[in-house]
């Protein structure tokens, strides 16, 4: 695996946030020249990790979220989103399409949504010590020069 | 993240532009609500055309909406979803649940 590049952002987990780790995150992945549908696919994706952290990692307090993105080979952008807030007893639970516990505010289709909307996802949490989202997305070759 | 709106003869049309997230959610929902409960339509129609991105947070508002329409004894449509927005739409399986049109598409 060969890292081309690489960026890492700390943002606290205030909610005008997400819209800047989904443009930040999309402009990182425009050197792969992506489509504006892949480019919309790794916003939502990014949006979803993003917000899961501000309303279940830090429900009561600010706290701080890490962005990572990587170029790995040729084609494939990789997002890790990481917190150090409440973490999940059980994150195959958490990632079932409709379970919640965000109340009627959260649809609990976020995990569902990253999970279409990219190649591959992994989330590894740990209670009382945080969560760590991470993704991969093929960006498919077209007349990329470089 | 902007609303505007238009009623006719018990319809009401909700456009939605911009950005649909989690930040925008709770005001977009509270604004709606309040225009749902003033003027009490019988068929709302929230048209999406002029969103250029929405997630799950968009997704629950939805269903809200959907469900306060019921309540009200009126039905939900979702129009004109483009892009990004009808695919997160259709992952989330929300056309099963509410009515989609296309107007002029």
């Amino acid at each position: 695996m060969n890292i081309r590049n690489y960026i890492s952002i700390d943002f606290p987990s205030c909610s005008a946030n997400e819209a800047f780790a989904r443009a930040a995150a999309a402009a990182f992945a425009s050197q792969l020249d992506p489509t504006m549908e892949e480019l919309g696919d790794i916003r939502t994706a990014v949006s979803e990790a993003v917000t899961n952290c501000i309303v279940h990692a830090y429900p009561r307090e600010l706290g701080r979220i890490r962005m990572r993105l990587r170029i790995l080979d040729e084609d494939t952008l990789d997002i890790a989103v990481r917190d150090w807030g409440v973490g999940m007893e059980n994150v195959q639970k958490a990632m079932e399409p409709l379970y919640t516990t965000g109340g009627e505010e959260r649809s609990g289709m976020g995990f569902t949504i990253m999970q279409s909307f990219t190649d591959s996802l992994h989330v590894r949490s740990q209670p009382g010590k945080g969560t760590t989202v991470s993704m991969r997305r093929r960006i498919f070759r077209r007349n990329r020069i470089g | 993240m902007s609303i505007s709106f238009t009623y006719l003869s018990g319809r009401l049309t909700v456009y939605l532009s911009g950005e649909l997230d989690h930040h925008a959610a709770r005001e977009t929902m509270q604004k709606i609500t309040e225009l749902l409960d003033e003027y009490l339509p019988r068929r709302c129609v929230l048209d999406l055309s002029g969103l250029r991105f929405m997630d799950s947070s968009g997704v629950a508002l939805i269903v809200r909406l959907s469900r306060r329409m019921r309540e009200l004894g009126g039905t939900l449509c979702v129009e004109n979803p483009v892009g990004q927005a009808r695919r997160v739409l259709s992952c989330a399986g929300v056309d099963k649940l509410v009515h989609f049109a296309t107007i002029g598409g």
